[in-house]
């Protein structure tokens, strides 16, 4: 049994989780800082690094209350150790690291992206590997080979925005303020999806690379050549939205193809959209695999997990504290899992 | 009391051991490296006293102002230390613990203390030291520009502190008289915050692990658009 704590703090959550290998998650508690941010149109990383020093603490104490056990028994610490916003990850790091010296216990740097990654395994416990990943977040759009735990070859992704960031970015042009993804989502259900057509970028060349930025262009010529009215806004957000699934859903008919798997995974806060999901569920003839829709945004939960399957395979970091802003998920090495999912 | 110290807020990464005096102390200048080197730091001073990790009993770190990244370092490990041990913390002020450093290696007793803010400030501190060796804050501490830092009316004050180095005619010429000799390469050391900690939890001045929180002084770090 793995009693294990895990802290994200990468970006704009702080996110804190208690996961047992024998009895699966205890608790997550989760602060998002949007509220803060929202004025600026943009997270401002000093403000997210001063909120994360403020809020961790308390959400450790919260988590572990919810867990209904004492920092004592706790036998691992694991957290967000890159890639994200230097000062924010720097917090939840030497928070970790010192807890897990304190407390006499393992501590193990968490790879952001393999906590997504894993994070669909959480109420999956069948999930075995290899399987194809499509990870879709603010920060990345990746098509991940999932070879084995640890074992990541990127297939393609983005050349410029991530898919989450060409959502809110489209959503600022069409005034609905920052972050504003999911709002962009929700006037999509209004929209008539006859009306614009939209490119969909790459999809008419081969390879599994994406590129977002046109199609944000795309939606400013499209409002200033029309009034701008609320129907017009509405119809824009639904052909932007039915662009970015359709190639999504066409590069990750591609991998499926090339892999030969047969399950795809969902990663990262896009995985909430429902138009994603409808049509990748109505038209892959694979399995789709979803986390939670909490579990699809930044958590503590999906670090928990990810850190207590390399600590049970005996991985632990040294005393130095490790915030790696820049990490790219192919440098991870595979390792044996010992562990099965609860 | 058994006191761990730390202090990461400037170019300098030290921790010390407290028990009524310091019993041993690691101090390192080493700028960008402060993360890699405080845990084995405090691993090494916990063996060579002898301590076990469970035997701490409090801890003191700098809590500022300074580096943004460096004293958000400091507090975090203090966060996670204190928690883990369930033991109280002390928040000691940098620019006290330079003032006491001064008043220890050039026996003075009267300091005008400036880190390097950079955006053309200082972080600013007066500080008078007793015949006791109590530390007397002579103004609020400020962020500030350096021709503008508030001065006392009156004595003989030593400016000590990297903001005199970088800033050196804009502050001798505002403290003009007021100045009898400087050291601007002096740095904030764990010795300092150990003593001064100790001195805050004996008063009962300690706090719950979480509010061991940087004090930023710079505050306006965002531009609202539009």
């Amino acid at each position: 049994m793995t009693l294990v704590i895990g802290i994200e703090t990468s970006c704009d959550e702080t996110g804190v989780a208690v996961y047992d290998s024998a009895r699966g998650l205890l608790a997550h508690e989760l602060y998002t800082q949007a509220a803060t941010h929202a004025d600026y149109g943009g997270v401002v990383p000093e403000l997210a690094s001063r909120d994360h020093v403020r809020k961790l603490l308390p959400l450790i104490d919260r988590a572990l209350a919810a867990a209904g056990c004492g920092r004592e028994q706790l036998q691992g610490v694991a957290y967000t150790a890159g890639p994200g916003l230097a000062g924010a990850l720097l917090v939840g790091a030497a928070v970790g690291r010192a807890l897990a010296w304190a407390l006499g216990i393992p501590g193990i740097g968490v790879h952001h992206m393999e906590g997504h990654l894993q994070a669909a395994r959480l109420d999956n416990e069948a999930l075995r590997t290899p399987f194809l990943c499509l990870l879709v977040s603010g920060g990345h759009t990746q098509l991940v080979d999932v070879r084995a735990h640890g074992d990541y070859r990127i297939l393609g992704e983005s050349r410029d925005d991530a898919v989450g960031e060409a959502f809110d970015k489209t959503a600022k042009l069409l005034g609905l303020g920052y972050p504003g993804g999911a709002a962009l989502a929700e006037l999509a259900m209004q929209g008539n999806p006859q009306r614009f057509v939209f490119p969909r970028p790459m999809l008419d060349r081969p390879g599994l690379e994406f590129s977002f930025s046109g199609l944000k262009t795309h939606v400013r010529t499209t409002l200033r050549q029309c009034a701008g009215s609320d129907q017009d806004r509405a119809d824009i957000a639904c052909a932007f939205e039915i662009a970015v699934v359709e190639t999504l859903l066409g590069k990750s008919q591609r991998a499926l193809q090339l892999t030969g798997y047969d399950t795809l995974v969902i990663a990262g806060g896009v995985g909430a959209n429902r138009r994603l999901r409808e049509e990748l569920d109505a038209r892959l003839a694979v399995r789709v695999v979803y986390p939670r829709v909490e579990f699809c945004t930044d958590n503590g939960a999906m670090i928990a997990y990810a850190g207590c399957l390399r600590l049970a395979a005996g991985q632990r970091d040294t005393l130095e504290i490790a915030a790696r802003p820049r990490w790219p998920l192919s440098e991870l090495q595979g390792f044996p899992s010992v562990l099965s999912p609860k | 009391m058994r006191l761990l110290a730390l202090e990461t807020a400037t170019e300098a990464c030290s921790a010390a051991l407290w028990e009524d005096a310091v019993i041993c102390a690691r101090y390192r200048v080493a700028p960008r490296q402060h993360a890699e080197l405080i845990l084995p730091m405090i691993e090494e001073l916990l063996i060579e006293a002898g301590w076990s990790r469970t035997s701490l009993t409090a801890v003191a770190f700098g809590r500022g102002p300074g580096s943004f990244t460096g004293v958000r370092l400091a507090a975090s490990v203090t966060q996670g230390i204190a928690f883990g041990l369930d033991v109280p913390v002390a928040r000691v002020s940098t620019l006290e613990a330079m003032a006491r450093r001064a008043w220890r290696e050039h026996a003075a007793r009267q300091l005008l203390v400036a880190i390097d803010a950079r955006m053309r400030e200082v972080y600013w501190g007066t500080f008078r030291v007793d015949e006791a060796g109590h530390i007397i804050a002579q103004c609020e501490e400020c962020v500030s520009a350096p021709g503008e830092v508030p001065l006392p009316e009156s004595g003989t004050w030593m400016g000590v502190g990297t903001g005199w180095a970088s800033y050196t005619e804009l502050l001798t010429g505002h403290a003009g008289a007021l100045l009898n000799g400087t050291d601007d390469a002096l740095l904030p050391s764990a010795e300092d915050i150990a003593v001064l900690g100790g001195e805050q939890l004996r008063r009962g001045e300690g706090v719950a692990p979480e509010e061991a929180v940087p004090v930023y002084l710079r505050d306006n770090v965002a531009v609202k658009p539009g």
